[in-house]
């Protein structure tokens, strides 16, 4: 075992870019939840977005295109969610699950002829001084476009929780649907478009992992982190920035027991891959006393009688 | 009457299996305060429904200062100039009043601006509200300040009201009249929609009374008595319920020091509440809502538990014990929320009889159901409390509001309790069924139940309890006989105004 | 437009129809995802839901089925105690893991032994893994009102590596030439749950399907448990008002589908799977869910549910190898049937009308 093999600038950059996909799903179903809906189907649409962007990057030979894809693809299958929960009144947990193993066998299908090759290569981005900087410069200046973009998901979507009318808006409608409804505002329409945007970042997530992260194409690849993105939302009581240091957090983990199994400890590998998962659990028992910065709505099927 | 603001010719709306209005017409003249007189279920909320655009006639007409009106939404109605005080669900518990006023405007300006003008103008009109203080936290009557606020922003020309004093005390009503009748003083005109007739007869300059969908009459209530209205209202003498003389027995509850935090975020933790009820004793509980009514049934129900010796049933500390064990000791209950709580929407009314009847109807033998015995329980029920439903495999949902009351408190009833307590047992329920519950309350202490009864009707209260007391904030005060009671003396043990200024206009 | 009215009561009707009418629209559509695959959809249909049951080799496929949904249903009828209860364990996966490596351990603990008594040893510890497993999300929700979903999610992960240790390690067969994977129980006479009549695919977990079959439909009909449970599902308020115990509710719930998913793990792994592999466990405890929704949480239909699933398992086999259909094209197949199932469940509840536009 060899300790001093990680390095710990390394570490730190590759801690960002382990977070990045959990980051992206996770502050899409943040938004999913403020305006009040429950969609367990986190994993199944990061997968999705996961082998559309593979292939539509493959495809053209262009990750920009590809992450769009993975958007589109991401909120395509939410739109399946949409239709049970938001016009078909389905029990949400029901319908999350349901899209989650739909979302799994469908990528599948989809990603058959695309196992084991590589994808194109997303430039990282290169800023005249600041990226050639010592240790700061690796760890915050020198990493892909993608990376940045979550991080100003996460930013864009805590101004507009925070300062704007539609954020607002937002927050009534998970607060209180009934009462949104009686004010006039559109219960439904909104719910709809927080579902597509929470699709199409989880979207992105999966494709950050199979184009960048890994990067490319197995079964199954997102393995678990669509729902600890989920847990991660909790573990943030619904703030965007406790989103990005939870997404840190569990990034850490993850990349820390990769370089321990890669050091050789005498810890047995499955062990270790087993530590992210403990952890979110940790971290859901050691959070869930509180529960009241949880929408009020959350999860409840709304119907407009009369 | 002066100049016409809104009028309405033949509005006509159906919903399966019930015509809600039909051919509604009236007319609300500019500066008037205008009552709608109502009984539960004759239609009051579907008209301002389609006033405010949430729901559409399906024919008929409206003009608004002669102009034809025909709001797609709540915020065409806005536009207009028309603003609604909800009876519930508009305000949102986890934003501030500022943002709950925010939502309820087209263009607000921004939050610091906002907050000023609220200031401003609930000062003025003898309301004063802090912008920044989280909705959850305030007093019901603080709740529906934020509401009013919310409209007099938007500079109405037509406020709506629906049954706004149901939540406040008596002095907090003068307070509610006074601004109202300032806003009349400068033309606003008020649509005012309740079913207390003395509150009518204080403020409206006219009213049109609804029955069964229909208008059946108009009045100028200050020159017509409560007795003609109500009679107008509900279509036929009332009968008063009996009281017959009662012998009291011993003390059947007796709750000691009784304080415990509530398992609600936005609840009212009880504070330090001591009340006994003897055999043949109704004691009733007044209180506007949230002042800890749903806290105290539940730690009599036991579905919040307390020190063993914070309630006592006949000399027996039962705090520690769930609702089965004190079920099977005697003490039975009927909370307020009916769907969700008393009954099980989609369950039979078979099975919602076993809900509460299984120990003490014996319906369970071993852990096993006998399903005829449960059946035979539910028919009995329907029988004896007149429920009009098709038959106990009807779903509880199916029952209209009145006739699901009759049921849940017809279970409890039959199991012969020695201590019933029930929470707002006539809320919304139509005038006959509500006079049957009351009926039935005071024939279960003439057989020498002790019997609790919350309620924010205080009518109701003087009509059937021997003793009086009142939730402030999660404080009971002292019982006092009710023979003799003034309102005053009623609204100061509620609490008075809540420490609200009294408007100064 | 479309409007939708609640019905005043469910619908008896529709209740029952759902199912069937899901089944159908997802022969129909998943007819035309075959179809995009290049493959005859009348003949994939054809080869999924009838050559496994009348077929030239059905002599071969039908015990199969037995084989393939007795784990199903099995832990189906589990998880829907639990679903009707309002308490989600989806991590029936990694319960089935578990006990399949309790059970199968015990019994490699007695190798060489032969006796009667080592494969009720098997059962009970397989039970008992399964319980145990499930009961860390029930004694976490009860204690600290930590979501059963996550957390019982979270430990299929953690199932599965700790199975990939198990048959890398400890229950590595010694005389395996350094392969990974057990002791292959079919070989050991005592431990072996082998058809109860030869070739009939008919094992002890088909049994235990069935006796699950019976108990929860005594349980949800006939006893006050299941009214609880039923209960405290439809309005969880009314539940305790009622004097239902939540914490108690969760802590059994959550056992019982966990002994039942641990059973099924056992009955797998010393029979038709015969040893601990690290790709033993083939998602039967998520199929298990589409199976529960599917039989509406019914005893009696999860029961023709799980044998309908069973069905496209196998007829999916066949169509992989006759007509070259991606097994993933099964899966989706059997994700949509969830889908329309979930969707058309609105009818059960609701009228659909047709109306012209109105604010609402």
């Amino acid at each position: 075992m060899d300790l001093s093999a990680i390095n710990p600038v390394l570490l730190i950059a590759s801690l960002m870019v382990a977070a990045t996909p959990l980051l992206l799903a996770a502050i899409g179903e943040l938004v999913v939840e403020k305006a009040g809906v429950l969609n367990l189907g986190v994993e199944g649409m990061m997968i999705t977005g996961a082998i559309s962007g593979f292939a539509i990057s493959v495809e053209t030979g262009s990750p920009w295109l590809g992450f769009l894809a993975a958007a589109v693809g991401g909120a395509v299958l939410s739109l399946l969610f949409v239709v049970l929960t938001q016009l078909a009144l389905a029990n949400q947990v029901a319908s999350g699950l349901s899209l989650t193993l739909f979302g799994l066998g469908l990528s599948s299908l989809m990603g058959q002829s695309y196992v084991g090759i590589k994808p194109p290569q997303m430039a990282d981005v290169h800023i005249p001084v600041l990226s050639d900087l010592p240790v700061l410069g690796p760890i915050l200046f020198s990493h892909d476009p993608m990376l940045y973009l979550g991080v100003g998901i996460i930013a864009a979507v805590w101004a507009l929780l925070k300062f704007t009318r539609v954020g607002l808006i937002l927050r009534a409608v998970g607060e209180n649907h009934d009462a949104a409804h009686a004010l006039g505002y559109k219960v439904v329409r909104i719910r709809v478009l927080a579902i597509l945007f929470g699709g199409a970042c989880a979207g992105l997530g999966g494709a950050y992992i199979s184009l960048i992260r890994v990067p490319q194409w197995t079964e199954g690849m997102t393995a678990g982190v669509g729902w600890i993105a989920l847990a991660l939302v909790v573990f943030a009581s619904w703030k965007p920035w406790r989103v990005l240091l939870g997404a840190y957090l569990f990034g850490g983990v993850t990349v820390v027991q990769l370089n321990l199994q890669a050091a050789g400890v005498a810890i047995p590998v499955e062990y270790l891959a087993m530590s992210p998962y403990l952890v979110t659990i940790l971290v859901l028992v050691i959070l869930s006393a509180d529960k009241s910065s949880a929408p009020a709505s959350l999860g409840r099927i709304f119907h407009a009688s009369h | 009457m002066s100049q016409v603001l809104l009028s309405l010719s033949g509005l006509t709306k159906a919903y399966p299996g019930v015509v809600a209005n039909d051919d509604i017409s009236f007319r609300i003249g500019a500066g008037e305060v205008h009552a709608l007189l109502g009984e539960n279920g004759a239609g009051k909320s579907t008209l301002v429904k389609m006033i405010y655009g949430l729901v559409k006639p399906d024919s008929g007409a409206m003009e608004l200062r002669g102009r034809p009106y025909a709001p797609g939404e709540p915020r065409a109605a806005r536009a207009d100039g028309i603003a609604m005080v909800f009876q519930h669900f508009s305000l949102f518990d986890a934003l501030n009043v500022a943002e709950n006023i925010a939502l309820g405007m087209e263009n607000p300006p921004p939050m610091r601006d906002l907050a000023a003008r609220i200031r401003e103008v609930s000062e003025t009109y003898g309301l004063p509200l802090d912008p920044f203080r989280t909705v959850g936290d305030l007093s019901a009557g603080e709740r529906q300040r934020v509401e009013i606020i919310r409209c007099l922003l938007q500079d109405p020309k037509l406020l709506i009201m629906d049954e706004p004093t149901s939540v406040l005390t008596p002095q907090e009503v003068d307070i509610l009249f006074e601004t109202l009748r300032k806003l009349r003083g400068e033309g606003t005109s008020i649509l005012y929609i309740s079913h207390k007739l003395e509150e009518i007869r204080a403020l409206c300059d006219t009213a049109t009374i609804l029955r069964l969908g229909k208008v059946v009459g108009t009045c100028i209530p200050r020159e017509t008595t409560a007795r003609d209205m109500a009679e107008m209202m509900v279509g036929s003498a009332l009968k008063t319920p009996e009281r017959s003389g009662r012998a009291l027995g011993e003390v059947a509850l007796d709750i000691s020091g009784l304080s415990v935090p509530s398992p609600s975020a936005f609840g009212t933790a009880l504070k330090n509440v001591h009340l006994t009820v003897q055999q043949g004793e109704i004691v009733g509980i007044g209180g506007v809502a949230g002042n800890g009514q749903e806290e105290l049934l539940g730690v009599l129900s036991g579905e919040i538990l307390t020190e063993a010796g914070a309630v006592k049933l006949m000399d027996r500390p039962i705090g520690r014990l769930g609702p089965t064990a004190r079920r099977a000791l005697g003490l039975l209950t009927a909370p307020e929320e009916r769907l969700g709580h008393a009954a099980a929407p989609d369950m039979s009314l078979t099975e919602n009889a076993l809900l509460t009847g299984a120990v003490r109807e014996k319906l369970v033998h071993n852990g096993f159901l006998r399903w005829g015995a449960t059946r035979a329980f539910a028919e009995r029920i329907i029988a004896d409390f007149d429920v009009r439903t098709p038959g106990p495999d009807t779903a509880a949902r199916a029952l209209s509001g009145g006739n699901l009351q009759k049921f849940v408190i017809g279970r409890e009833v039959l199991q012969n309790p020695q201590v019933l307590v029930v929470n707002q047992p006539t809320w919304g329920v139509d005038a006959a069924a509500a006079a049957a519950i009351r009926q039935a309350l005071l024939d279960l202490a003439a057989g020498g139940a002790a019997v609790v009864c919350i309620s924010q009707d205080l009518d109701e209260l003087m009509e059937i309890a021997d003793r009086f007391a009142a939730l402030n904030e999660g404080r009971l005060s002292t019982p006092r006989p009710t023979a003799g009671l003034t309102v005053e003396e009623i609204g100061l043990m509620m609490g008075g105004a809540h420490g609200m200024e009294v408007a100064h206009v | 437009m479309i409007r939708l009215e609640k019905r005043p009561q469910p619908s008896q009707r529709w209740s029952m129809a759902t199912p069937l009418v899901a089944v159908l629209a997802t022969m129909l559509f998943g007819g035309l995802l075959f179809g995009v695959l290049g493959t005859n959809p009348l003949l994939a249909i054809e080869t999924i839901f009838w050559e496994p049951l009348f077929g030239e080799f059905s002599f071969y496929y039908r015990p199969q089925l037995l084989v393939k949904g007795a784990p199903l249903v099995l832990i189906a009828i589990g998880l829907s105690l639990g679903f009707r209860a309002g308490i989600w364990n989806i991590g029936a996966e990694g319960q089935y893991i578990i006990g399949a490596l309790t059970g199968a351990a015990v019994g490699l603990a007695f190798y060489p032994v032969e006796a009667w008594y080592i494969f009720p040893l098997m059962v009970i510890a397989g039970a008992l893994g399964g319980w145990a497993w499930a009961m860390i999300p029930a004694f976490l929700k009860v204690r600290f009102g930590t979501n059963e979903i996550l957390v019982s999610l979270m430990l299929v992960y953690v199932a599965e590596q700790f199975l990939a240790s198990m048959s890398l390690g400890l229950l590595k067969n010694p005389e395996g030439f350094g392969f990974p994977g057990s002791r292959n129980l079919q070989q050991y006479e005592s431990a072996h749950n082998a058809d109860l009549i030869a070739n009939s695919g008919m094992h002890w977990g088909v049994v235990a399907a069935l006796i699950a079959v019976i108990f929860a439909y005594v349980l949800l009909n006939r006893h006050m448990l299941g009214f609880q449970i039923r209960l405290t599902g439809e309005a969880p308020r009314a539940a305790r008002f009622a004097g239902v115990r939540p914490a108690r509710l969760i802590l059994l719930c959550l056992g019982i589908s966990g002994a039942l998913a641990g059973l099924a793990g056992l009955f797998e792994v010393s029979g038709p799977a015969g040893q601990v592999s690290i790709d033993f466990n083939v998602g039967y405890g998520f199929t298990a869910i589409i199976v529960a929704f599917l039989g509406r949480l019914h005893p009696v239909g999860i029961l023709l549910a799980g044998g309908l699933m069973a069905l496209t398992y196998i007829g999916g086999e066949i169509a992989q190898g006759q007509l070259g259909l991606p097994a993933a094209a099964i899966q989706v197949f059997q994700g949509m049937l969830l889908f329309f199932l979930l969707a058309l469940d609105l009818l059960t509840n609701y009228r659909v009308a047709w109306r012209k536009p109105e604010v609402a």
